[in-house]
Formats: C-alpha cells, structure tokens, sequence
C-alpha cells in the first residue's frame, strides 16, 4: 500500500472533508465521472454511518494496486456500539435512525468489494473497493 | 453558505451549487419554505445540474422540501439532474418518486406552467 490518508469524523463538516478527498483520489487515479459519484456517495454514506450511530471514527482513502488493476479502497472504521445484526442492516429499507435506509446495502452496490466486519460493544469496520474498468 | 431563491412572476428559481453540505440544505429547506410564504408562488424550479452527487441525506432533504412544498401548495419541478447523479441515485436504493423532473431549466419552467395551468 503505497499510499493512505485518513479523515477523523467527528462532526457533520468532516463527511464532507471526507467524500472531497475520495472524489480528488478518485480523480486523480482517473476514474470516470460516474465512478467518481459512486465513490463520492459510497464515501459519503459511510462518513454519515460513523457520525450517526458512533459519534465518531475514521474515514481512510487508499489507492490499491491488484494483479495489473489499480483501484481506490475506503475503510471506515469506529469504536461504536458495533452492529447486532449484519444480515439485517444489509436488507434494503432496514433502518434504525429514521434515515432513509439506504446506507449499507447501498454502498454494496455502489462498489466492487465490500466486506463488514463488526463486534457489538467493541465497533464496525467496513472496507469498501471500487476497481477501474 | 446559503443559497439564493429568485422570484420570476409566480415562480421561484433556484439553483443550487457546490458542495451542498448539511447545514446548508437543511437551511435551505427552511428558506424555500418561507419564500412561499412571503411570495405566494405557485411553483418552484430547483435546478441541480452542478450537483455531481447526491447521498442519502441530501436526497431525503430535497425529497422532504418537496413534500413540505406540496403541503403549503406550491409544485415543485427539479431539474438537470446530471447522469452520473441518475446512476448513483438508483443504485443506492433511492428513487425519487412521485417527484417532478425535466431535463433543464427551461423545460422545467415549460412543465410547470403547465401543471399550474398557464
């Protein structure tokens, strides 16, 4: 891994820190302008998850390199109450905080690679990838 | 930041630009509402073709000053929602219905004088 930043979520203007970062990496690994909103949102969504539910965390942004394929991979990680039930935050339409319910399910489609892994009591950890075409 | 609301004759315009964070929409939410209220309009035009993403939030924001809109009796048209927005949008498991859309601002005008009837 030859590159990392990371953005701390700790109030509402770091989603937005966040997602501007995501979209220049995104940018500058040349994706293509609708990859770029799919990572911007995908970004986004996260970034909000995070302030939401664990009040704060962080957001990293690395550029990825896989058997000739370049990529940009978010990790967002925090120290939350964890989630009870993964199988059901991945249903569409689940929601707990009166949002719209998008959230995780979501970002699955948004992106290539997506894996959660998360402890009750001890926190989430979401790694999401999205690979150039 | 806040965003400017322009009246033409029955009608408010609004364009909305950048980096559309929270606190700005929710404010934004609130000045439509009372623009209404203080012009009496009848429709509303909300262009968002520089807007080259649109999360959960925002999308719950525009869709919740659409609906408070239609209770105080004005429509609401959005317009220039850009492909890439489109294609994130459905993906993400949000589709925008019973909302109002067309192209560009000016076909958006063009819908909503007719839905108000001319």
């Amino acid at each position: 891994m030859e590159f990392q930043s990371c953005v701390k979520i700790i109030n509402e203007w770091d989603i937005v820190a966040a997602r501007q970062l995501g979209r220049n990496v995104a940018k500058e690994l040349g994706f293509g302008t609708v990859d770029q909103a799919r990572i911007t949102t995908a970004i986004s969504e996260l970034a909000r998850n995070i302030y939401l539910y664990a009040g704060q965390g962080n957001v990293y942004i690395d550029k990825v390199y896989d058997a000739g394929k370049s990529g940009l991979k978010i990790v967002a990680t925090d120290e939350g109450p964890g989630i009870q039930d993964i199988r059901k935050v991945m249903e569409d339409g689940y929601t707990t905080s009166g949002g719209l319910g998008a959230g995780l399910p979501g970002v699955k489609r948004l992106m290539d690679d997506f894996d959660i892994d998360s402890t009750p009591g001890k926190g989430t950890e979401i790694l999401a990838t999205k690979w150039i075409r | 930041m806040r965003i400017p609301i322009l009246k033409l004759y029955d009608c408010l315009l609004v364009s909305i630009q950048g980096e559309l964070d929270d606190a700005t929409a929710l404010q934004f939410q609130e000045d439509l509402l009372q623009k209404i209220h203080e012009t009496s309009a009848n429709g509303v035009v909300i262009d968002i073709t520089s807007i080259d993403f649109i999360d959960s939030f925002i999308a719950k924001v525009l869709g919740d000053v659409l609906s408070m809109s239609t209770l105080m009796g004005a429509k609401v048209v959005i317009t220039g929602i850009q492909p890439a927005v489109a294609i994130t949008l459905i993906e993400l498991g949000i589709s925008l219905n019973d909302v109002m859309t067309a192209l560009d601002l000016e076909k958006g005008l063009e819908k909503l004088q007719q839905e108000l009837g001319d």
